[in-house]
């Protein structure tokens, strides 16, 4: 089966497994909103910006059907407190909403504010189709690591809306089978090898867990930070996959296929690692805070699944990413579209989104999100933020992105050692970094 | 003078312009007539020249530039052509979708038995077995390829199941190098054969009977009668099929697009260097990597193929197609 885009996992999810998941009709698609964008352009423009009492209405995308309502909720108290603004909630779907957003941004025609996430961040600020944030802005309430993902030479970009953090998701009724302990707060690596190793059954399909290729957000860029390596320097201009640290991030996971402690890329290419939780033959998930809904959900995983931190290497650590709020260079009411930004940043629009969405990035307010699922140690994804690393993004991220799967596919089949698929592929990126 | 020179000169203007009119009317009708004409194929004509011709010379510009995310380009010469020369990828893709397009002239043939098959006289259930071949044709190639993907699973796929019964351990069908291209060519012939078959079946009822029967009198077996008469009178059709055919796979896109994994994810699948088609790598290109230009460059490439393999096709029709 297809891996499903799940419509509750659309927020903050794995964005580089997000960026590979379009839809077919993405092409055909695209096609046709330039051509609709080009019969829209003629139409509005309404100069009308220099009366502050003018009635103003602003067009905000977003790709999430699950946080459609809330979005709109947002929408409405901004209302109360702005009367001559009504804020229009535009929802694309994840799979065409890049393509859409692209399309709509070449011919002017970008919603007034949208989402933006990290992996795409930098391509749409070089390009000037964000603009920066004009006056001061309090960004010490947001985690850094998301402030940082949306700073462009110095400036910020947006503000955050909402975080997503990796966590390990156990399977209670495996772990009792084999009559092992849970995991603790304070594993290491070879805590999680040998639990692993012990949980694996391969003659009945069953593996500790799956050292899962394409979603490098729960997978490789949380072991290379905890190995203490990096994916990408601090300016954008290095790769860092030739670091043998980095290299010991990747080797983590490839030593786990070696063993047997994981099933092999063709297995995982047939059946996706969360499939194969969700139906009992992996005991230990890497995924995030937006799985949370699915597991609580899904008829198998509800009730015999918890969370554990990502166990540690040389560090402690986790990929940290959230979806931003952005304005675009060619709304025609700049002012408007930046206060209702400011608004969804704010303490109060961030406690409307606790209690019916994601985890809201504005500090301490995350209580009602953690206490939606007491049965759960959701508790794990919020001091996960403490040691969490920005997620490694550049100008053109899809590009190098692509490649970290090519290169990688080849080390986790085995058919090329890890350190030398490692290297081309640093090679291969430098060159991509080279014409940002 | 003039009085008298008017009606000579009137005289002779007449009898031109009478040879004329006749010509005049007759060639004012024709333009009328081909007016009309164009008027009646002007929709169309718009319609290729918009949506075809057009994005063809637009693609053809682009492939001599580069482009930004966000439009706006430089002028780059052949430098994209360049590229295509030494991209191992290209070359990889060139060759699967020429594998692909290859096996996948497979479905004549097969479309060619079952149309006799379903032609012959009394046959019982014939419109059920029609629609039962033409239902892939009819179905979203999407939903084709996820039905197709489960069937293939390795590990809960009904084919390995089947296989475990007589003690076969299948393997991961479309993640296993070994396999997978052919566990597409498999699902490409399956849902063109419907179509072929319906085209053949017009072919043969378009065969008069007079051969069959002048051949039964000359004691012609069943056989030699399928030989000698059907496939000889069967070869335009064949000959258009495996044009359309040819071209179609070419193309091929949407099947490897959800088969192979999905989206740009399919690179994470061990088999993807065998399943990655042109469409495909145009497809990445353009859409995934903001490489617009080489994008174009590679898409003219595949129009310069098809073009060149359907002028193949007719140059070679003269040896084996027969015109009745």
């Amino acid at each position: 089966m297809i891996s499903p885009i799940h419509p509750a996992t659309a927020q903050g999810r794995g964005m580089l497994r997000r960026t590979q998941d379009a839809d077919v009709e993405a092409v055909e698609r695209g096609l046709l909103s330039t051509l609709l964008v080009v019969s829209a352009c003629s139409g509005g423009g309404d100069k009308k910006a220099a009366d502050p009492n003018a009635k103003v209405t602003l067009s905000y995308g977003v790709w999430d059907a699950n946080q459609k309502p809330v979005m709109e909720s947002l929408a409405a108290e901004f209302t109360k407190t702005h009367p001559n603004i009504t804020v229009e909630v535009q929802l694309t779907p994840w799979a065409d909403y890049w393509t859409k957003l692209k399309a709509a941004a070449t011919g002017g025609a970008a919603p007034d504010v949208f989402w933006m996430n990290g992996p795409n961040f930098q391509l749409y600020a070089s390009n000037k189709v964000i603009g920066p944030m004009p006056g001061e802005a309090d960004l010490s309430v947001y985690p850094k690591p998301l402030t940082d993902l949306y700073t462009f030479e110095g400036k910020p970009y947006g503000l955050p809306k909402d975080m997503d953090t990796v966590a390990v998701w156990y399977n209670k009724t495996l772990f009792d089978a084999k009559k092992l302990p849970y995991p603790k707060d304070d594993w290491t690596w070879a805590d999680f090898q040998d639990a692993a190793a012990k949980l694996s059954d391969p003659a009945k399909g069953i593996y500790g867990t799956a050292a899962q290729l394409g979603s490098f957000q729960e997978y490789q860029y949380d072991t290379i930070a905890q190995a203490g390596g990096y994916v990408i320097s601090p300016d954008g201009k290095k790769s860092g996959y030739s670091d043998p640290k980095t290299i010991a991030g990747l080797k983590f996971w490839t030593d786990l296929i070696e063993k047997k402690s994981s099933p092999d890329l063709k297995a995982m290419t047939d059946t996706t690692p969360i499939q194969l939780f969700e139906a009992g033959k992996i005991a230990m998930y890497w995924g995030g805070s937006w799985n949370v809904s699915e597991f609580s959900a899904n008829s198998y995983t509800k009730g015999k699944v918890d969370v554990a931190p990502l166990p540690r290497d040389e560090l402690q650590a986790t990929v940290i990413h959230g979806v931003a709020n952005v304005v675009s260079t060619k709304t025609a009411h700049p002012d408007q579209a930046w206060e209702f930004v400011r608004y969804l940043g704010s303490k109060d629009a961030a406690e409307i989104l606790g209690q019916k969405g994601p985890i809201p990035a504005y500090n301490g307010t995350q209580t009602a999100w953690v206490k939606a699922h007491p049965e759960l140690k959701l508790q794990t994804f919020m001091d996960a933020v403490n040691y969490a690393v920005p997620f490694p993004v550049s100008k053109n991220t899809a590009a190098w992105n692509e490649a970290e799967l090519t290169y990688l596919t080849k080390a986790w089949t085995g058919e090329v050692p890890t350190d030398r698929a490692a290297t081309d592929l640093a090679q291969a990126m430098d060159a991509m970094l080279a014409k940002e | 003078m003039t009085v008298t020179m008017t009606p000579r000169r009137d005289s002779t203007q007449n009898k031109a312009s009478a040879a004329d009119t006749g010509g005049g009317r007759r060639g004012r009708g024709r333009l009328k007539e081909a007016l009309w004409g164009y008027a009646f194929i002007a929709p169309t004509g718009l319609g290729i020249g918009i949506f075809y011709l057009w994005p063809v010379l637009q693609t053809a510009y682009f492939s001599l530039t580069e482009w930004g995310a966000f439009g706006g380009h430089t002028w780059t010469g052949l430098d994209n052509y360049r590229r295509l020369g030494s991209d191992p990828e290209v070359g990889r893709a060139l060759v699967n979708t020429l594998t692909y397009t290859g096996l996948g002239l497979l479905s004549i043939p097969l479309a060619i038995g079952f149309a006799v098959l379903l032609n012959r006289k009394g046959m019982r259930f014939v419109g059920l077995y029609r629609t039962l071949f033409f239902l892939p044709v009819v179905t979203m190639p999407v939903a084709i390829a996820m039905v197709w993907r489960w069937l293939y699973n390795g590990d809960y796929g009904l084919i390995n199941y089947l296989l475990s019964l007589v003690g076969i351990d299948g393997p991961n069908w479309v993640a296993d190098p070994a396999t997978a291209l052919y566990a597409l060519v498999v699902v490409g012939v399956w849902s063109s054969v419907g179509y072929n078959l319906i085209i053949f079946l017009a072919g043969l009822q378009a065969i008069p009977k007079e051969y069959y029967e002048a051949a039964a009198i000359d004691g012609a077996s069943p056989l030699s009668q399928f030989f000698h008469v059907t496939l000889p009178l069967l070869s335009p059709t064949a000959f258009f099929v495996s044009v359309v055919s040819v071209i179609g796979s070419l193309q091929l896109f949407d099947l490897v697009y959800v088969m192979a994994g999905s989206g740009a994810g399919a690179r994470a699948n061990p088999a993807f260097p065998r399943l990655e088609t042109v469409v495909q790598l145009f497809y990445d290109r353009a859409f995934v990597t903001n490489d617009r230009g080489y994008a174009a460059a590679i898409v003219m490439m595949l129009l310069l193929l098809i073009v060149v393999l359907t002028a193949v096709q007719f140059r070679f029709q003269k040896r084996w197609v027969h015109y009745a």
